[in-house]
This record gives structure tokens, sequence and C-alpha cells, in this order.
């Protein structure tokens, strides 16, 4: 118990203190390595809960490939060290207040809510005991059967992404010389080859 | 079917010369107009005699106005006695003033426009003296003021002109809100407005209360003195005088038919006509006799002093109103319309004269630039004697049986406003005489004060100006002896018969012939002092004059100045009234109404809209941050429902 | 308090939203921090999601879980090309320079 109740607390703090140094962190490299920290502490926290499936795919997907795609960027854009600006301590009441009430109304809802009493009967998919199939097992079962769709979907949505990101940032760039397999492929005796008679002795 | 004619020839030939005009060019305008007026003018006496001396008093219903519930007003035609005197003065005066106007209008180009609002004029006059009920009345009364406001604006191109329309109007309107008053009490009372109807029942009513301002008053006193007020307005009386003067910038030819002859003499014949009621309200024939008989002091002073010879025959003629009313203020109704008659004549005569004298001297109007021509105008010079002598009741002229038998009944009703009244009659008769003869003497003789170019042009007036003259001398001189009997003499009560009521308690009139000899020289021997005086300091002493205005300068001034009612008026009724008007303009309509309205709402758009642009910051975190404002609102409202 | 129930990380989840929404708009340095913390409100949801997953006993919630990570990263990878894009065109992704569609 304690030592669940430690762990939760470190993850739950690390991973806070790491958000807020992304958003006020004056280096944004430092500002991406410190998302990185905040996602490794949800994964963390994820593990307490008993979804290690979806923390390893937390870990491996937004921290290997998305944080890192977050530095390449930032590293790739010159973007300069910048001053905590005046505007920022402009906006902080009623960008403060505004959270603040957001906060409030979060905790509101959450003293207020409580489970519907039929709730134990309209589970989607009731998750069999961990101790019998594995929590990616689980998962598994149900997402390339009942989820199918949803999966193929999503499969949609990075192909478009994927097309999407080459699409915008592609541009041609002047005197590179690329090879064009097809004209390479095409290629005649008749266009590149010509014999011409020739006297001994004299050239071309 | 000939008085039917005899009213509405006039609007005929105003239709006529008024619509075609411009086609039919100013020749055949004039033939138009003054033919229909002479066809009306030579029906008038028949009319006369049929009417007033065999008594044939009739009445011809024309077509019914409007029937509303229970007030039913038709347009019908009533001819009796008075209004057969009446007829015949508006359609003789009216008809020389036509004539007359073909050769003073000569030279000017809007010939056809005149003429049609002369007998424009002349109609409506026409329908006011035969009318049947008060509305028709009014109707004429309202229109003769319309035609007065054209012509004394008839050379629209001259500010002073047009102000001085404006002027006559406005205050004719503030006689007429008394008169419309009174008219509407009289349907109250009455529940009719016909005359016929109001007259049989007013002996019945006469102990009758009204309700008028939060009090309750004796009813006929309160209609009879809202009814003269509209009468105060249209025929000059003091108080309500102030525009009979400015009219005169109308050419003459106006100011003679309108402003001496008829549209000022409504008034009288008003009361005249109402007399049944009149007599039923011994306050308001107080009241009458006192407003004429200050008028007709007044006028007379002012008249001593101006020196436009227009102004001096204008203030004349309010004077002489006064003396008309004061003659019905005493129940002596007769009296006063027999003065009209005669006034009628000789007052046009010395208007169309005056009107000859600017035509010879070149449009010089200002007496003190007159002077020396009674040679070169022998005509004109004749007719304006005989018009003096008639004004200043010279026996056996007009003038002097009419306003002697006024001053006499003044005397002989023997009460406060009457005394009153024969008092200043008396005076004003003095003044009377004196201005005349000033104005004889400083038009037409002495040395000439007019340049030399002026004077080469003196020449006499054409016929068509000269010829009606005559016509109106003639009844100058003969009009108040042949009328003496009938009007005022044995022969009034045939004649009048139920035109004029008067009660038997009110017999001025009566007594009028029995007064004292020292009463009826009284006139003659102040006339007489009159024309004396004048004769002395124009004619004689031609220094006392400019002495007596410099040693006694501040009356002089005062006279000069009308009394500064002008200036009075200006400071409590124009500025204010400008003030508002100029305020309620600016600030009423322009600041708040505008400004609230269109010019407003445009500018709080143009504003709301420049600053909800500058929500578009184009800062795209800007945005996010509307956006999450929005869902935390939203989440709150959500909230806020739900717990609620 | 030693206690770790679903309120726990219910709250861990609504503090990590409220800290993603400041960050779009209380940052005035570069837009890349907006996508950072896009990314720390997608986590916060997941956050919910797992954690009601697991305590109602119901697989649903983490394969949504699944899927938003799956759009997640589209979505970065789109935004962070249209970053590329914009700087190789305006040279600068400083927040306040991007104002074209000031109206």
């Amino acid at each position: 118990m304690i030592v669940q109740a430690l762990a939760f607390y470190l993850f739950a703090s690390v991973a806070i203190a790491a958000a807020v140094m992304v958003i006020s962190a004056r280096n944004p490299v430092h500002s991406v390595l410190f998302l990185i920290l905040a996602f490794f502490n949800a994964a963390g926290l994820f593990v307490l809960m008993g979804a290690e499936f979806i923390a390893m795919i937390l870990v491996v997907v937004y921290v290997g490939a998305v944080a890192v795609l977050f530095l390449f960027v930032v590293m790739m854009l010159d973007i300069g060290f910048t001053e905590l600006r005046q505007g920022f301590l402009q906006y902080m009441p009623i960008g403060g207040l505004v959270g603040i009430v957001l906060l409030a109304e979060l905790f509101m809802v959450a003293g207020s809510w409580l489970f519907a009493p039929q709730i134990g009967s309209t589970r989607a998919f009731p998750a069999p005991p961990p101790d019998q199939v594995t929590n990616t097992h689980a998962l598994g079962n149900i997402l390339y059967t009942d989820y199918i769709y949803l999966f193929q979907g999503a499969g949609m949505v990075l192909l478009v992404a994927m097309v999407g990101a080459i699409v915008l940032t592609l541009r041609a760039r002047p005197g590179v010389r690329k090879q064009r397999i097809a004209d390479q492929l095409g290629r005649r005796r008749e266009d590149t080859i010509e014999i011409r008679k020739v006297q001994p002795g004299s050239g071309i | 079917m000939l008085y039917v004619l005899c009213v509405f020839m006039p609007l005929i030939g105003a239709a006529i010369a008024g619509l075609f005009g411009p086609w039919i060019g100013a020749r055949a305008s004039w033939i138009v107009s003054c033919g229909a007026l002479l066809i009306s003018a030579l029906i008038s006496p028949y009319v006369l005699v049929n009417v007033g001396f065999h008594g044939h008093s009739l009445t011809i219903p024309l077509f019914n106005w409007f029937s509303s519930g229970a007030f039913v007003v038709d347009w019908a035609l009533r001819f009796d006695a008075l209004t057969a005197v009446m007829v015949v003065v508006v359609t003789v005066v009216s008809c020389a003033v036509h004539f007359y106007s073909i050769g003073y209008m000569e030279h000017d180009p809007h010939n056809p426009r005149f003429f049609a609002y002369l007998s424009l004029f002349t109609f409506f006059m026409l329908i006011l003296v035969t009318a049947d009920n008060f509305l028709q009345l009014f109707f004429g009364w309202e229109g003769v003021g319309l035609a007065s406001y054209l012509l004394i604006g008839f050379w629209y191109e001259k500010p002073s002109a047009n102000a001085a329309a404006i002027k006559a109007f406005l205050v004719n309107r503030v006689g007429d809100f008394g008169f419309a008053l009174g008219v509407m009490g009289v349907f109250l009372l009455y529940g009719s407005v016909g005359f016929d109807a109001v007259f049989d029942a007013t002996e019945g009513k006469a102990g009758a209360t009204l309700q008028f301002l939060g009090g309750e008053f004796h009813a006929l006193t309160v209609l009879c003195l809202l009814l003269f007020v509209g009468a105060m307005g249209k025929s000059a009386q003091l108080g309500l005088h102030t525009w009979l003067p400015d009219a005169m910038e109308g050419p003459t030819p106006v100011s003679a038919l309108i402003h001496a002859a008829t549209m000022v003499t409504a008034g009288v014949f008003m009361v005249a006509r109402l007399s049944p009621m009149f007599e039923y309200a011994p306050v308001a024939l107080n009241v009458v006799a006192i407003v004429g008989a200050s008028t007709a002091f007044f006028a007379a002073t002012v008249g001593l002093c101006q020196n436009d010879i227009k102004r001096v025959i204008a203030y004349s003629t309010c004077s002489q109103l006064g003396y008309m009313f004061f003659a019905c203020g005493v129940s002596a109704y007769a009296a006063g319309i027999f003065h009209l008659f005669t006034h009628a004549f000789f007052k046009a005569l010395l208007f169309l004269g005056a009107g000859s004298v600017i035509h010879a001297m070149s449009g010089e109007q200002d007496m003190r630039k007159m002077g020396g021509i009674w040679k070169m105008v022998p005509v004109t010079y004749t007719m304006m004697w005989i018009g003096s002598l008639a004004l200043a009741g010279v026996p056996f002229f007009a003038g002097y049986f009419s306003k002697d038998i006024v001053l006499e009944a003044a005397f002989a009703a023997n009460s406060g406003p009457g005394f009153y009244a024969f008092w200043l009659g008396i005076a004003a008769a003095v003044m009377t005489a004196f201005y005349s003869w000033r104005l004889l003497f400083m038009t037409f003789h002495g040395a000439p004060r007019a340049d030399e170019r002026v004077m080469a042009h003196v020449h006499e007036s054409p016929k068509s100006m000269t010829v009606p003259l005559i016509v109106l001398a003639l009844g100058a001189v003969f009009a108040g002896y042949v009328g003496y009997d009938v009007f005022v003499g044995h022969g009034q009560k045939e004649f009048w018969g139920k035109a004029i009521v008067v009660l038997t308690s009110h017999n001025a009139l009566e007594a009028a012939h029995n007064v004292p000899l020292w009463v009826k020289l009284a006139p003659i021997v102040v006339g007489a002092i009159g024309i004396g005086l004048a004769w002395y300091m124009y004619i004689v002493r031609t220094d006392l004059p400019a002495m007596l205005a410099a040693k006694l300068r501040p009356l002089y001034l005062f006279l000069y100045n009308k009394w500064y009612f002008d200036e009075l008026y200006d400071r409590i009724f124009v500025r204010p009234a400008m003030y508002l008007g100029r305020e309620l303009w600016r600030e009423g309509d322009g600041t708040i109404i505008d400004g609230l309205g269109p010019d407003g709402i445009a500018a709080v758009t143009r504003n709301l809209a420049a600053k909800a642009s500058r929500l578009q910051t184009g800062y795209v975190y800007h945005y996010a941050f509307a956006m999450l404002i929005g869902v935390a609102g939203l989440v709150t409202l959500y909230l806020y429902r739900q717990g609620g | 308090m030693l206690e770790i129930g679903l309120s726990h990380y219910l709250t861990v989840a609504a503090i990590l939203f409220t800290l993603g929404i400041f960050g779009i708009f209380l940052n005035r340095k570069n837009v890349i921090i907006i996508l950072m913390s896009v990314e720390l409100i997608l986590l916060a949801v997941n956050i919910n999601l797992v954690s009601f997953s697991v305590f109602l006993q119901d697989l649903a919630g983490q394969v949504f879980a699944m899927l938003v990570l799956t759009v997640a990263a589209a979505e970065a990878a789109i935004g962070l090309a249209i970053i590329v894009v914009y700087f190789r065109n305006r040279g600068t992704i400083a927040v306040e320079d991007i104002n074209l569609m000031k109206g």
C-alpha cells in the first residue's frame, strides 16, 4: 500500500513538475526534454494502474517518435533563447482566472459525481482478470475483432498524415541531380551510340 | 340665380386668370377678371334693392358640406340687409380697384397673378358676408387671410414684403385661434353652427354658463369675447394691430381693397352679424367698446408722426375701424355698419389717390420728399381733397354723417365705456383732421422737396386710374347723405329687419338722435381745429413741426415708433419663438433625434464594429484563449443550469 | 490519502489538463510550445480514459486511449510539418510575429 502510494505520488508530482517546466522553460530544447520526462512519468502511472500495454505504447510512440520529432524540428528551426516576455505577465491575471475557474469546475464535477447504479452491467468489454490474461492479450482480443473498423480507420489517418507531412514539406531544390529510372530503362541503342568511321591516324 | 352669380363671378375670374394667365396673357386676364367683377358690381345694387329695401331676405342652399352624426353643415348663401350692404361695398370697391390696377400694375410682369389674387380675395369676402353658418364664415375668414398674405407678399422677391406677409398671416392666426375657439364653443353650447339655429336659441341661452380654463363663466360672454379676439386680429384692433402698417408693403390697390374697405371690416361685419349673441353679453359689448375706442385713439396718435404716405392712411384706417367697433360696442350696430359703408368709399379713394401720387412721383412714398405738385396732378389732388374732407367729417360729405352718428351714439349710451369711447373718439377726430391735412399739405403744397428728375416726371395718371377714383369719390360725397335715413335714421327698422338685433334696453342709437347740441357740433368743431392746426404748422410756419419734435423728443419717438408695440412683441413673442424654434431644430432635432436616430445609430455601429474588429488580432493564441474562455463560460453555464 | 483511488488519478489528469491550457495562451515564445501543450492535454485525457477503464473494469477505455494516441501522433506530425513550412516562408515562429490574419 505504502509503496503504491509513494510510487503514485512520486510519479504524479514529477509529471506535474515536468509539465510546468514544459511551458515555462526558456530553452525550447529543455521544453521538449521536460515533455519527454512528463511522458515517462505518465507511463509510470499507467503501469501502476495495471494498463502496461498503454504505458509501453506511450513510451514507444509518444516518446520515441513524437517527442523525437519535436526535438528534430526544434533543433532544425534555429529557435533562439527567448526571454520571458512582458506579455506573459500581462495575460497572467485573466489567464489565471480562467484556469482556476476551469480547475474548480473540474473538481466540482469530480466531487459530486457518482457512478450510476447500473454501471456494473453496462461495461462494453469486461476486462478479464489480469492473472489469467495479460493486458496486452486482452486488448488484442478485442482490438482486431470488435474494433477492427476503427483500427483500420486509425491506419488510414496515419497514412494521410504521413502523406500530408511529406506533401507539405517537400520542395524541389534546383540544381540537384536525380536519377530518373524510367528514362534509364527506356534508353535505346539509337539514342546513345553512334558509329563513326575513323581513318587510322586521325582523330574524330 | 343672380345672387349666386354675384357671389361666384369673381371666383370664375380668379380661376381663369390664375390658371391660364401665362397662356392668355395680361390683357386677357384684365378683361376676364374686371369683366367678372363688373358683373358682380352691377348685380349688387339689385341685391340691395331687393333684399334691403323690399325686405326679401332669403337663404339659397347650395349643397351639403358635411353631415357627421348630429353635426350637419351646408353651404348656403344668406342674403339679408346686412349682407346686401356688404355685397355692395365689396363688389363696388373691388370693381373700382380692379380697373385701377390695370393702369397701376401695367408695368408689372406678373399681371395675371395679381388679378387672380384680387378676384380670389373678392370671392372669399363675398362668401364671408353671405355665410349662413359659422363654418362658412370661418372659411371666408381664412380665405381672405390667405388672399391678404398672397397679395401683401405679391412682390415676393422683396424680403420686406415676405416678412410683412408672414407677419400679417401670423397675427391674423392669433385672432383666428380665438375665433375658432369661439366657433367650437358655439357648437358646444348650441349643438349647431348655423346662424338661424343659434340666433333663435340665443335668448334662451342668455343665462347659460360654460366651463372654460377651469372656471365657470357666463357662456355668451366667453363666446363673444373669443369671437371678438378673431375680429381684433382681422380688423387690426389694439393688440393685434401690428400687421396693418407693414401690410403696406403690398401694391397700393391691395391696400385700398383689402386693408381699407373690405378685409379689415370683416371683423365689424362679424360683430354686427352676431348682434343677437352680443346683445346678451353686455360684458363683451363693453370690452368691444373699450378696445375700439382705445384703438381709435392709439392709431390716430401714431398717424400724427408717420412719414410714409401709405402708413398714414393705414393708421387712419385702423383708427376708423376703432370707431366702428365702439359703435357696435354701444349696441349701435347700424351706425357701425353705416360708418363701414362710407369709410369704404373714402378710404379706398384715399388709398388709390395715394397710389396715383406714388405713381406720379416715380415710386416715392416718403412725404418728406414730396411737395409742390398740386398743379401738376389736379385730378388726383381733387380726389385726395374729397377723401380727406369725407374722412375728417366735414359736413355733408359722407364721413360727416356716419362719424357723427357714431359719436352721438357713444355719448347717448350713457355708460362708462360709452363716455370713454366718446371722448377718445373726439380726440381721435382732432388728430384725424390734423394728419389728413398734414398729408395733403406735405404731399401737394410747399416747395418741392423731390429732386429734379422726379419732378420732371410728375404726370397725371391715366384714365384707367382716374375713372375709378371718380366713381369712389361719388360714393365718398353722396353715400352718407343718401344712406343716413335708411341706415340709422327713421327707415332703419324696415331696412335692417332681423339682420341686426338690438335689445330695447340698449337704445343708444335711438337716443343718439336726441343728444344735446354741443355733442352734435363737437366733431365739426374739433375737425376744424385739426385742419387749422395743420394749416398753421405746414403752410404758415413750416419750421414748427421740427421744433416741436425736437422739444418733445421722447413723446415724438414714442409716437413715431408706434408706442413701441412692435419692439414689445418682438421681445415677448417673436424672439422666444424664434429661439425655441432654432433650439428645437438644432438641439432637439439635430442633437437628440439625429443623434439617437440615424447619426447616432451609425456612429454606434461604427464604434462597435471597430471595437469588435479588434478581436481579430491575428494571433492564434488569442483565438485559442477566446475559445478557452468560451469553454469555461459554457461549462459554468451548464453547471448552473444543472445545479440551479 | 494512502489509498490511491480513482479520484487521485483524475486529479492528476485535471492538473495536467489545466497546465496544458495555460501553456497555450500564456506562452509568448514560439508555436512549438503550443503544440507541446496540446500534447499535454491529450496526455491528460489519456490518463482519464485509462483510469476509468481500469476502475470500471472496462477495456473500451484503453482501446479509446490507443486510438487517441494514434491521432495525436498524426496531428503532431502534421503540425510540425506546417511549422517547418511556415518557418521556411516567414523566417520566424515567434508567436507575436504570426499575425497575418489581423483584422
